[in-house]
């Protein structure tokens, strides 16, 4: 061999290479250019040269729009976030807590997965700070998702609402139609446009991939919860009820009265069947067209119009809140939100933690658009459209009873599995009981 | 602009790493004793692959196959899995599934071929015809799963149909139908979809060992009197047992991971779902990984007779010769 003297050069750089690459990272927020008032940030304490990790779900957009928020904080308070967001999180969380490798604060998108962690020891609890903030801020109903085995870990951050009733206002005001206030008014209407017979009132769209079904589990929660009460529903959601409990059957059927009959749905589309094979993203559309009336999805249903599509109450389309069963019980919604839990106690995440639970924060973020929250001293105004500002007073409602996404909170093998399958058997024609049998048997035992 | 700079420095990286590994294995290897160099020479190099060997296939395979006993928090829980995989209603249906997949893939993919390309052997255009069935082996699965669930689109019958079977049924007066919610004729919509994809595969070997089929025996037949099915039964087929065997097992083994079609048509629903879909929904979304593993190693048993099989029947050939 004769070229074996360059062999070694060769190695030593390819080494050099590698070691070298592992020091490359990721860009991080680019406009410090806050030109906040400092004197705000004063009870968060000086935390100069201090470094906070945050490790969470949101990417792109919205994590521009969150590093843009903390900015203001990184600049007073002389702390560093050094933020990361990743589609894999859920997977990646555990992990990362179990090799010692966890983030100071992370952003949890549902509290199942923060009860999971908290349970095994890897989360700090919530300083005194951080839970009078809270109390402060946000509702009991709130502050209980943070809660576990009676400690309390975690602030919520952002929220989202579900349950809302799509309509085009115009079609509604032509046909002399009333948005209505109570579940019956809502069945009434329904049965009153489908004798009109000029469309459906209903239409609804349930395949969304693997995760077909899922806007089913929507519909399901919002009327357990109207019909039965916040009190079965929490029951339900922990398993302290079968789920082929009578009340769960009754509500399910109750549920049907819309989404399986075919002069119910699906407007646009075709029968009940139809449901299955209509994309969520699509399922609204004959609503502008005129084919349907009603379309039951989040408030984030209004990114999946077309574009130029005017959201407000006197624009093209426009959202109730699905109604109570009894309207003396008040608004009662369902919806899902961020916690954020902390892995370490160190002051500069303590602050931090403290201060995503704050006001300040949530005012400041909610100025740039695209999300609500829940919390109290978030002013209205501050929303960037008609629907987030109608959102933020739903949530800050104190007569509005919240519950989380049941689907969200039950085990992964029911919430992310069996629901949603059973919400597919159930409108191919499964009978009520039978569905909520073969949920209940997948109910993880343990 | 500096995402393009980054994998460009990614690239960079790794054949410097590469080259680092080859670097210094040659520069040990050259190094070593004389006594012992021919031994450390055929280690040396066989050592990169024996270790990826091991890290990427014989560690992931014995890790799946405990997994197989443990249950959801990673107990031990014995054979719970496979009873569960036995007894339940939704895997049993997974399993029957699987079982028809298995059967009638192969089988009509081959016959198809087999007979698409006898027809079209020595034909006007052969060429043209060739490529026309076998385009569909060029769309990944996922394309044609999607491209076939277009096909099969609904909307009810008073509303303007968008896919073309239904569109095809109004026309012709009948009601359209959900093709892909109906039990159990779904199972077989989905298989059509693998069929279409696999004939073309099927039709390129068997035409090109058709054509290796010595044509003095072809026109000995035919002089004894053989007529052209007897010819076909008694001459070709046996001059491409070989070849059929490659094709039927390679179908087989595709077929029995199937898990692309199923996934992006009805994601499993509507009693459709196969053995390799399972072990994804179990492991990923229901977080049971067990379950996963011990679908997986059932799936890893339906395969493995058919790949010694075709080892097997590869060796005796290349005897023959």
């Amino acid at each position: 061999m004769k070229n074996r003297k360059y062999l070694l050069p060769v190695a030593v750089t390819g080494i050099l290479a590698l070691s070298l690459s592992a020091c490359s990272s990721e860009e991080s927020a680019t406009d410090p250019a806050a030109t906040a008032d400092c004197s705000k940030f004063e009870s968060y304490g000086k935390h100069d040269g201090k470094t906070v990790s945050v490790y969470s779900t949101i990417t792109d957009t919205e994590a521009t729009n969150l590093e843009k928020t903390w900015a203001a904080f990184e600049k007073c308070t002389g702390a560093t976030v050094k933020y990361e967001g990743s589609k894999e999180f859920e997977t990646q969380i555990g992990v990362r807590a179990k090799a010692g490798n966890a983030p100071d604060i992370a952003i949890f998108p549902q509290p199942g997965l923060m009860a999971d962690q908290a349970r095994a020891g890897n989360l700090k609890p919530a300083p005194q700070a951080v839970s009078d903030a809270v109390d402060k801020n946000w509702s009991a109903d709130w502050k209980k998702y943070g809660t576990v085995d009676g400690v309390f870990y975690t602030a919520p951050m952002l929220a989202n609402v579900k349950g809302y009733v799509w309509y085009a206002p115009k079609t509604f005001e032509d046909k002399g139609w009333e948005v209505p206030k109570t579940w019956d008014e809502m069945l009434e209407l329904s049965k009153k446009i489908a004798d009109d017979g000029s469309m459906k009132p209903w239409c609804a769209g349930f395949e969304s991939g693997e995760a077909t079904g899922w806007p089913g589990t929507d519909w399901v929660e919002d009327v357990v919860l109207r019909s039965q009460g916040p009190e079965v529903y929490d029951q339900w959601v922990n398993h302290e009820i079968p789920f082929n409990d009578p009340r769960i059957v009754e509500a399910l059927d109750k549920t049907g009265e819309i989404l399986l009959d075919d002069k119910m749905v699906n407007g646009g589309f075709g029968d009940v069947r139809s449901i299955l094979t209509t994309g969520f993203q699509q399922a609204g559309q004959p609503v502008l067209d005129g084919q349907c009336a009603m379309h039951h999805q989040a408030n984030f249903q209004a990114a999946n119009w077309p574009e130029g599509t005017v959201v407000a109450e006197d624009g093209d389309v426009w959202a109730f809140m699905t109604p109570p069963v009894d309207a003396s019980k008040g608004l009662a919604i369902t919806g899902g939100g961020e916690m954020v839990g902390a892995y370490k106690d160190t002051p500069e995440a303590q602050a931090f933690q403290a201060y995503l639970a704050s006001a300040e924060f949530a005012n400041e973020r909610v100025k740039l658009g695209g999300v609500v929250s829940a919390n109290k001293g978030l002013d209205p105004a501050n929303a960037q459209t008609e629907l987030d500002k109608l959102s933020i007073e739903l949530l800050q409602d104190e007569e509005t009873t919240f519950r989380f996404d049941g689907s969200d909170l039950m085990p992964g093998a029911v919430g992310s599995n069996s629901f949603w399958k059973g919400v597919v058997a159930w409108i191919n024609g499964t009978p009520s009981k039978e569905v909520a049998d073969s949920i209940e048997s997948s109910w993880p035992k343990s | 602009m500096e995402f393009i700079g980054g994998k460009f420095l990614q690239v960079v990286i790794a054949l410097a790493v590469f080259a680092a590994i080859i670097g210094l294995i040659m520069l040990l290897v050259d190094r070593a004793p004389k006594s012992a160099k021919d031994k450390i020479t055929v280690a040396g190099f066989l050592a990169p692959a024996a270790i990826l060997l091991l890290v990427g296939l014989v560690y992931p395979a014995a890790q799946t196959s405990f997994l197989a006993f443990t249950d959801a928090s990673g107990k031990l829980n014995g054979v719970d899995n496979f009873v569960w995989m036995f007894t339940q209603p939704e895997a049993l249906v997974t399993l029957r599934n699987t079982i028809i997949w298995t059967v009638l893939v192969p089988l009509l993919s081959t016959v198809f071929g087999l007979a698409y390309a006898v027809f079209i052997d020595k034909a006007k255009g052969e060429r043209i015809l060739k490529a026309l069935v076998f385009m569909p082996m060029a769309i990944s699965f996922v394309g044609a799963g999607i491209i076939w669930k277009l096909v099969y689109d609904y909307r009810g019958p008073e509303i303007e149909q968008t896919g073309v079977l239904n569109a095809l049924r109004v026309a012709f007066g009948m009601e359209p139908k959900q093709f892909l919610l109906d039990a159990p004729e779904n199972t077989i919509f989905l298989i059509i979809v693998m069929v279409w994809i696999q004939t073309g595969f099927a039709m390129v070997i068997l035409s090109a060992a058709i054509k290796g089929v010595p044509a003095e025996l072809v026109e000995a037949s035919r002089l004894d009197g053989a007529n052209p099915w007897q010819q076909f039964r008694n001459v070709t087929i046996p001059g491409i047992r070989g070849s059929l065997v490659v094709v039927l097992t390679t179908i087989t083994i595709a077929t029995l991971k199937v898990f692309d079609i199923v996934r992006t048509m009805t994601a499993g629903n509507y009693e459709t779902s196969v053995v390799a879909n399972e072990m994804y929904t179990q492991a990923f979304r229901a977080g049971e990984p067990g379950r996963g593993a011990a679908l997986a190693l059932i799936l890893f048993l339906l395969v493995l007779p058919i790949v010694v099989y075709n080892a097997r029947v590869l060796r005796q050939q290349k005897e023959i010769r």
